[in-house]
Parts: C-alpha cells; structure tokens; sequence
C-alpha cells in the first residue's frame, strides 16, 4: 500500500544517498547520509554494527527524519522532500536479516552483491541492523528552494 | 579510539563551504526532526554560517540546529564513491541584516579521502564490541558475529599463506629425491607437520600480538598485512585462538616426533627444536624476535633453510648437503620480504605498540634500498649456486620473475603512505616468492625427469 504522494516515492526509489537524522540524548539533531530504500510502504535503512551509535540514538527516541535533498544523489532532480517518521531498529539477526532488502540496495548500488559474496574481507561492515521508518509527515519542495514553503502531507496515523 | 579525526568548529566551517549547499536541521515542537536544504555563507573566522530563514518553518531561535553538506559521485553501474560528509552544530539567531545566523560550536565528518573506507571501519571496531555487548545483555545470551565455517577457517588460519611453507619444504623433498632419497609416507607426515608448524605459528602470532596490543594498534591491516583480526572482530575469541594454537603445536610436535621415530637423526632433531623456538619466539616473550627487528631473520631462516633442510634430512636420513643449504637462500631472502614489505602499512601501529620492525626503524628511501639489495642477493644466490653447480641449469629460469621484483621495488614509494594502494605490491611480492619457489621446484622436476628418461644429459655445470 502506497503512504507517500507519487512524486516523494521516485524521489525515494531514486535516490543512492539520503540524510537520516536521529535525535540524541541531549536533544541535538545527528545526521548522517545513508542510502534510502523504500518499499512502497516504508523507508529502511541499513546500518552496519560497526557505525552503531545512531541506533543507540533511536533506541532512546525513535522519531527521525530522512531528507532527500541533493540534486546529484536523485539522479539531477531538483525537488527535494523531508520525511518525518518513527523508526524502528530490526536487530533479530544481524548475520543476515537485513538481505531481505538487498534486491532495493543492489538496484543503487550494485557492487554490494560483489563485496557480500567477499565478506570474509570485512566481516564486520556485514554485521547489520534495520532502520525501519514508519512516516508520519511529509514537508515536500517542488522546486527544491526553501524560499517557498514546503507542502506539508501527513501520512499514516498522523492522517486519519 | 576515535574513528574519524578530531574535528573542531573552524575544521567543520572550513569544510562545509566546499559545498554547493547544506542541510540545515533542527528539532521540531512535536520532537521530530526537520530537515531543509538552504545555501549558506560561511565565515569561517567569524565561526558563524548564515542563511536565509526558510519559508513557512520556524526555525528555533537560540536552540540546537546543525548544518550538514554531503558528497557523492554516483558511479553507474557500480554505486558511487567519493564519499565525504560534515556537519557543524551551534545556536541559530536572528543576525542585524535579518538572516539567521548559525554560530558553530562543534563538528563532525568523514572524508574517504582523508580517512579510506578500511581504516575508517577499522577504527570503529570499539562501536560494533559495543553494540553485540548490548545486544547480548539484552537478549541474555552471547550474539556474536559471524562467519561461514569455510571464510571463519581461511580468515583464522591465514591458509593461504600455506605457500611459504609448501615451497621449501617440496623443494626440500625433491632434492633429497636427486641425491636419491625418496620415501613416500616421511613425505606425506612432512608435508603436514610442516603445514602444522605454520598454522600453529600463524595462529600463535595472533594470540601474543593481540596480548601485546599490536594487532590493536593496527587501524590499517590488509588482506596481506595486519594478522588475521578475528579476535579484533569478535568472531573467535581469545582463549580460542590460544587453544587453536596450542592444538597446531600439539598436532605438529606429535607428527614431528613420529618421524623422528621413523627416520631418527639428531639434524632432524636439533631443526625441529631450532624451528619450535624461532617459531613461537616470533611474537612470543621473552624472545619476540619481531619485536626486536629480527622478525625478517627469524622467517628467513624458518622459511628457508630450517623447512628445506628439515624436509631433506627426514628423507636422507640425517645426511646434510651444501646444495640444499644454498636452495634455500633465495626461498628465505624472498618469504623475508614477504613480511618486510607487509610491515610497511602495520608501522604505525607497530611502533606504537613497541613492535620495533625495520620499517618502524628505517627511512622508506632505507627500506626500498634494502628490498632491492635483498632481492638482488637472492637472484645472485641463484645465479652462482648455479655457475658454481650447486643448483641445476633450469634454475636460472627465476630470471624470468626479473619484472616483478621490479614491480615490486617500484611500487613501494609510490604507496608508502597508503595501505589500501600498497595492496597490490604485496601481493605481486607474494606471488613473486611463489613463483620463484615454483620455477626451483621445476628446475628439480626436470632434473628428476631427465635423470629417468636420459640419463646423462647434463644439468649441472659442476
């Protein structure tokens, strides 16, 4: 079942890199570029156990965004869209849980399949976690400048 | 250990104005973060970035907002690379011209650049301990990671590097085969006890590296270089790897004293005590002979003439020859520089955890200058062990291995600062230590041949 407008989900299915950001215990926001992949419901994202702090950080609060902004990341699209949502980090097995998503993350980046059949060479970069993303706002820039207000859609629960 | 450098307000303001446009992110009313991008004017000595108040949004006015610029060059059909992303934190405020103006505290960021992938992950080994530490106590069970019995066994063991054992110990054997000795089943114990003896001291180096914090200390190991980092990965622990050890120990001392049984000597004796203390001694106290910057004399002499000599003795029964003794120079000064040249991306963390190898010693203009020496000597020993009759004509097809050596001197320079690039250098340093071991092993084939089929032809100038 499709949750976001049209246009958000081929920014979404587009894009190599994107903006997570979590908040930490002191309130501030923590960014950090990692690849969206989107299945037509929610937002993943994977982290390797080796970059782990930001599941620390959604551990404790789970509300995050995940941005969509570089022009040369979304393939020389020019919108740009920010997604609001509560995450969930899927930790059941690190081992290999997480490769029921490699089909979307080998569509961005096809040497992943090369370097997983090779992990003995960094074991521990394919030691990872889910970022599931369950959106719940979305702010949308047609024409990417944030001198226009962004159209704000609510999804999900937000919305009924 | 820090994964990435220190970084401070002015490095991450520095950084985030070489790029086109940044993130500017806070935390929303409702506890969600919002994220837009806008285009900032960073002043650098002013330690302040402002920008203009995004429409329709309200910016918190003396609250946390961070400002982040990302890079990726999309690379089709592979993925992207050229990764690099910074983000500088401070309070915003509305400035006199009525921009809002970020004034930067703190920063944080990786280039791959500055910091390569390998390293960067290396370095971040203390998060993912973290992570299954709180993983485990969560589920109140150990969660460890992983590997294939098969990868786990090959990463553990380092089996690979098999071949700087294979090599002197057939050429050993066929020598002995020359002089007319040859017994099938001595062949067969020594081939594994000789495998044994370098699983045990592959897996031993890990354990007292790993006791002495070199392995630790190493953020910029390679396939070649750097140990076989299991116990760093958690994927096998300690008192593992120290049983594995003492059971290869075990299992090669046992296949040792058998052929000591079988075909008794005091030279097979003297080289087996000779080659147990060198062995363990590598890495282990009191000797640590690499630690000391004897490491390369101890594998010359293991890999060379201990392995051929003790391989030739078990087979002639205890009778030494001169021209085994100088087949076995040019397989030692190479295996040497197999771990010299190894040692270059381990240096930093050598000598921080008071591994005083060569390359922690030496300028890198010395150790490229004592790479060509070395490898020059060992195609002179060839040379002359030949002229001088020692070793068979079709010995001098080493030659051939000339241009990887050169590859090998030539590339060290280049790559001397840079792990990741040096990869390819030694693993041409590695197969040309092969190569040679292999074309010597022929040389002796051929000699073995003749010898069955004509009888006479002479492959010896002596």
């Amino acid at each position: 079942m499709a949750t976001l407008p049209e246009p958000v989900e081929r920014l979404l299915d587009a894009a190599l890199v994107g903006e997570l950001t979590v908040v930490n215990a002191a309130g501030r926001p923590i960014t950090y570029p990692l690849i969206p992949l989107y299945d037509g419901e929610k937002v993943y994202l994977t982290s390797s156990t080796l970059f782990s702090r930001k599941l620390e950080h959604i551990d404790r609060n789970p509300k995050v965004s995940v941005s969509l902004t570089d022009p040369v990341a979304v393939g020389g699209r020019t919108d740009r869209v920010t997604i609001q949502g509560d995450a969930r980090v899927i930790a059941e097995d690190p081992h290999g849980g997480w490769e029921r998503l490699l089909p979307i993350w080998e569509k961005k980046e096809p040497s992943i399949v090369s370097f997983l059949k090779v992990r003995v060479a960094l074991p521990l970069f394919f030691e990872r976690a889910l970022i599931e993303v369950t959106p719940r706002r979305v702010l949308y820039w047609s024409d990417g400048s944030a001198s226009t207000a962004p159209v704000v859609t609510l999804v999900g629960k937000e919305a009924a | 250990m820090r994964s990435t450098p220190e970084l401070d307000a002015r490095g991450g303001l520095e950084k985030l104005a070489g790029y086109p446009f940044h993130v500017l992110t806070w935390v929303g009313d409702d506890g969600y973060p919002v994220s837009v991008a806008v285009e900032a004017s960073v002043d650098v000595a002013g330690l302040a970035a402002s920008f203009d108040a995004p429409a329709g949004l309200s910016v918190p006015s003396g609250g946390p907002v961070s400002l982040t610029g990302s890079h990726i060059r999309p690379q089709p059909g592979y993925g992207y690379d050229e990764r690099r992303h910074v983000t500088v934190w401070g309070h915003a405020a509305v400035g006199s011209d009525g921009r809002l103006v970020l004034t930067a505290e703190r920063a944080w960021g990786w280039d791959e650049k500055e910091v390569p992938f390998f390293e960067y992950s290396e370095r971040s080994l203390g998060q993912s301990r973290k992570y299954f530490d709180a993983l485990s106590r969560e589920r109140g069970t150990p969660v460890k990671p992983r590997l294939s019995l098969g990868f786990l066994t090959l990463r553990t063991t380092r089996l690979p590097f098999l071949t700087a054992t294979i090599v002197p110990v057939i050429l050993g054997i066929l020598i002995a085969a020359h002089h007319g000795a040859f017994d099938p089943l001595t062949v067969l114990l020594t081939v594994i006890g000789a495998a044994f003896v370098q699983l045990a001291i592959n897996v031993s180096n890990d354990v007292f590296d790993t006791a002495q914090g070199a392995d630790d200390a190493n953020v910029t190991p390679t396939q070649f270089s750097g140990g076989s980092r299991v116990i760093q990965y958690g994927l096998v622990s300690f008192r593992q790897m120290a049983t594995l050890a003492f059971a290869f120990y075990a299992a090669a001392a046992v296949i040792g004293l058998v052929l000591l049984a079988i075909r008794p000597s005091i030279e097979l004796l003297l080289i087996g005590v000779v080659g147990f203390i060198v062995g363990l001694g590598y890495t282990a106290p009191p000797l640590k002979l690499v630690y000391r910057g004897l490491g390369e004399i101890a594998v010359a002499l293991g890999f060379g003439p201990l392995m051929l000599l003790g391989a030739y003795v078990v087979q002639t029964g205890g009778a030494l020859s001169w021209d085994a003794f100088i087949a076995s120079l040019p397989v030692a000064l190479l295996v040497a520089l197999i771990l010299y040249v190894n040692e270059i991306p381990d240096r930093r963390g050598d000598a921080h955890a008071g591994k005083r190898t060569l390359p922690v010693r030496w300028s890198s203009q010395a150790v490229v200058l004592g790479y060509r020496v070395t490898v020059i000597a060992a195609y002179a020993l060839v040379i002359v062990g030949v002229v001088a009759g020692w070793l068979p004509l079709p010995a001098l097809a080493v030659l051939l291995t000339v241009p990887l050596a050169r590859q090998v001197g030539n590339g060290l320079l280049p790559n001397y600062d840079n792990p990741y690039g040096l990869m390819a250098v030694m693993g041409v340093n590695i197969k040309l230590h092969l190569y040679v071991g292999l074309l010597l092993i022929a040389a002796y084939v051929v000699v073995l041949a003749a010898a069955a089929v004509a009888p006479g032809v002479p492959l010896f100038l002596h």
